[in-house]
Formats: structure tokens, C-alpha cells, sequence
């Protein structure tokens, strides 16, 4: 399909840059001291981007709307997830309604 | 790899109780059947084993694996798929800034930088102290890395057995599984305030912008966290160095 030369660095390419994009947090906290207060704020930073991930994950596919059964799914979970049920349940209940809803034809 | 183990090995008898291993467990599974469809879904597209392969054992992010082989699968440059892929792995780095203590230094800082995933992040900030933090990311890693690579290799193989793991629901699992790892954190008004606000930035970037940049575009709502206390920002300087001695 593609010159395999091109995909091969192109993969190795990406490869090295994610490595670098882990690798450079780490390093560079041990490098530079970090305040106590700079240290939490870095803690809510990963907690701020999660939620963005669960956010689009559940709503948005590509630049439209996910439909209705995953956000749904995602909804039960997250429902179940805050009355503090068992992280299985919450997992296999966000994926059955999913699963249940998608075979009932709901998009 | 044998020195992982006995790090692990450590860890797991002082910090990791059965309930938190079932958990990973879980999530390993999940991946697991995710990376079949992956490899299927790579090689049903016209791509030798290797690609996806290399791809898994290299790269190992799986968002930005699905958009490297779409992009190139449509016939659009490899180079536009890297940028791409290194785009949506933008969100690592601030991870790794907020994860480095659990990582250890030499080789270990290395190879759990590799084991960095959306799920090993989250489950490690879950847990209440250091050594279940440390625990949980590397058992996470290991299992993910593990699982993850192993679904890929067996579903190039077995080509298109599984590729359509919506039918399954996996596409609302996984953001309820970090939904319910984020979820303790969120409790917190001074964490849920910024997360809630970072959420809404994103969706509401999602439609105009490349896969990424809108997660990214939620730390915006950290200045939320900045900006009701004003005390604190103003003196941040004098903070500073008034903090320097007590950080180890």
C-alpha cells in the first residue's frame, strides 16, 4: 500500500515521540524541585484531563455525537460508579447497556 | 524483565489486596479484546502483521494506533498519521508529570514511562498511598502491556474475527472505567470544579479541532483552581522558595 520505507520511520517515528512525551514528565520533575502546591495542582491536571477523556469518549466519536447506547452506557456506569458500586459491576453494566441497547437498534 | 517481576513481586505482597488485582484484571480483559479487533481491524485494511505489531510493542497507545492506521489506511501520508498520533499522546506528558513519583529512577523511570496509559494513570490515582500507587500502576502496565499486545498479535492473525467490539459495548466500558477511577478524585469540589469546566471545554472543541487538542484544551479549566485564590497566585513567587527545602 504504502512505501514501506516511509511507513517504517513514520512508525518509529511515533514511537520515539510518545516515548519522549512519557519520558519528559518524569525528567523534568526530577530536574526542577516542585512546590507542594504545584505538585497537587499536577495531580488535579491528570484528574482535569481524565475527565475530558471520559467526557469525549462517552459523547463524541470523530467530530460528531457517539449516538445514544454508548453515552448511555457510560451513564449507568457512572450512576453506579457514585453510589459507590463495585468497579466490575460499574464496568459490565456500562457495556451491557451499551451492548443490550445496541441490539435493540438504538444507535 | 526478570528484575520487573521482583519489583512487582515486592510491591504486590505490601500493597496490592485481591479487590484492586480483580479490578486491573478487568481492564486487561477489556483491552485485551480491544487489541484483537485492532490487529483484526489493521490487517483486514490491507496492512501487513508487522505494522500493527510493531505499532502495539512501540508505540503502545492505543487511541493514537487506531488513528495512525486509519489515516494511512485511507490513503492519507504517514507523516499526517504520526503528527496525528503524536497529537493525541500530547496528554502524556502532563500525566507523566503528575505520575513520576511512581515510577522510580534508571531503567524503572524508562520503562514505566513506556507502561504510561490512560488506565494505569487512573488506577494509580486512585489508590491513598504511595506504595498502592506504585503498585497499582505497575501491575496495570505489565498486565495492560501484556494483554494489549497479545490481543493485537491474535487478532492479525486470526484477521477480522472480532472487529466490531461496539457490538460488545467496549466503547461505553472504557470511559466508564476511568469515569469510576476519576470518580473518588471528583468528589472534591477544589478538583471537580476544574475537571467539570476542562470537560466542557473539550466537548465543546470537539467538533471544530484534530483528535487531541480538545483533551488538551481542558487544562484551561485549571485556571479555575488559580483564580479562586487570589492570595495564593499573587504570592506564588515567595511560595516558591519557601517550599524549596521540605521537597525531597
Amino acid at each position: 500500500m504504502n512505501d514501506p520505507v516511509l511507513l517504517v520511520v513514520a512508525i518509529l517515528v511515533l514511537a520515539a515521540g510518545t516515548f519522549a512525551l512519557r519520558f519528559a514528565g518524569p525528567v523534568l520533575r526530577t530536574r526542577v524541585e516542585v512546590p507542594d502546591r504545584v505538585e497537587a495542582l499536577l495531580a488535579t491536571a491528570a484528574v482535569v484531563l481524565l475527565a475530558a477523556l471520559v467526557a469525549t469518549a462517552a459523547l463524541t466519536d470523530g467530530h460528531g455525537f457517539a449516538g445514544i447506547a454508548r453515552p448511555a452506557g457510560v451513564l449507568v456506569g457512572g450512576v453506579l460508579a457514585w453510589r459507590r458500586a463495585p468497579f466490575v459491576l460499574v464496568v459490565v453494566a456500562a457495556a451491557a447497556t451499551a451492548a443490550v441497547l445496541r441490539l435493540l437498534g438504538v444507535p | 524483565m526478570r528484575s520487573i517481576w521482583r519489583t512487582l513481586d515486592r510491591t504486590l505482597d505490601r500493597a496490592l489486596d485481591r479487590g484492586l488485582l480483580r479490578d486491573i484484571a478487568l481492564v486487561c480483559v477489556a483491552d485485551c479484546v480491544v487489541g484483537v479487533s485492532y490487529g483484526a481491524i489493521a490487517v483486514g485494511s490491507g496492512f501487513d502483521l508487522w505494522v500493527p505489531v510493531a505499532l502495539s510493542l512501540l508505540v503502545f497507545a492505543g487511541a493514537s494506533q487506531f488513528l495512525f492506521v486509519g489515516i494511512v489506511a485511507a490513503g492519507g501520508s504517514p507523516i499526517a498519521a504520526t503528527v496525528a498520533g503524536l497529537l493525541v499522546n500530547g496528554r502524556h506528558l502532563p500525566f507523566g508529570l503528575a505520575v513520576s513519583n511512581v515510577l522510580g529512577h534508571g531503567w524503572r523511570r524508562a520503562a514505566g514511562s513506556h507502561l504510561m496509559t490512560d488506565e494505569t494513570v487512573a488506577f494509580a490515582l486512585g489508590q491513598d498511598d504511595a506504595d498502592r500507587r506504585r503498585a497499582a500502576y505497575w501491575v496495570c502496565g505489565v498486565g495492560i502491556f501484556l494483554c494489549w499486545n497479545a490481543g493485537v498479535l491474535a487478532g492479525g492473525l486470526a484477521g477480522s474475527v472480532i472487529s466490531d467490539t461496539d457490538a460488545f459495548g467496549l466503547d461505553a466500558a472504557f470511559p466508564a472505567v476511568l469515569l469510576a477511577l476519576v470518580l473518588p478524585s471528583l468528589r472534591d469540589r477544589t478538583t471537580r470544579r476544574p475537571a467539570l469546566a476542562g470537560a466542557a471545554v473539550a466537548l465543546a472543541a470537539t467538533p471544530f479541532l484534530p483528535a487531541g487538542l480538545p483533551v488538551l484544551l481542558a487544562l484551561a479549566g485549571l485556571l479555575l483552581t488559580l483564580s479562586r485564590d487570589p492570595d495564593k497566585t499573587k504570592d506564588k513567587t515567595k511560595d516558591k522558595n519557601k517550599d524549596k527545602e521540605p521537597v525531597s
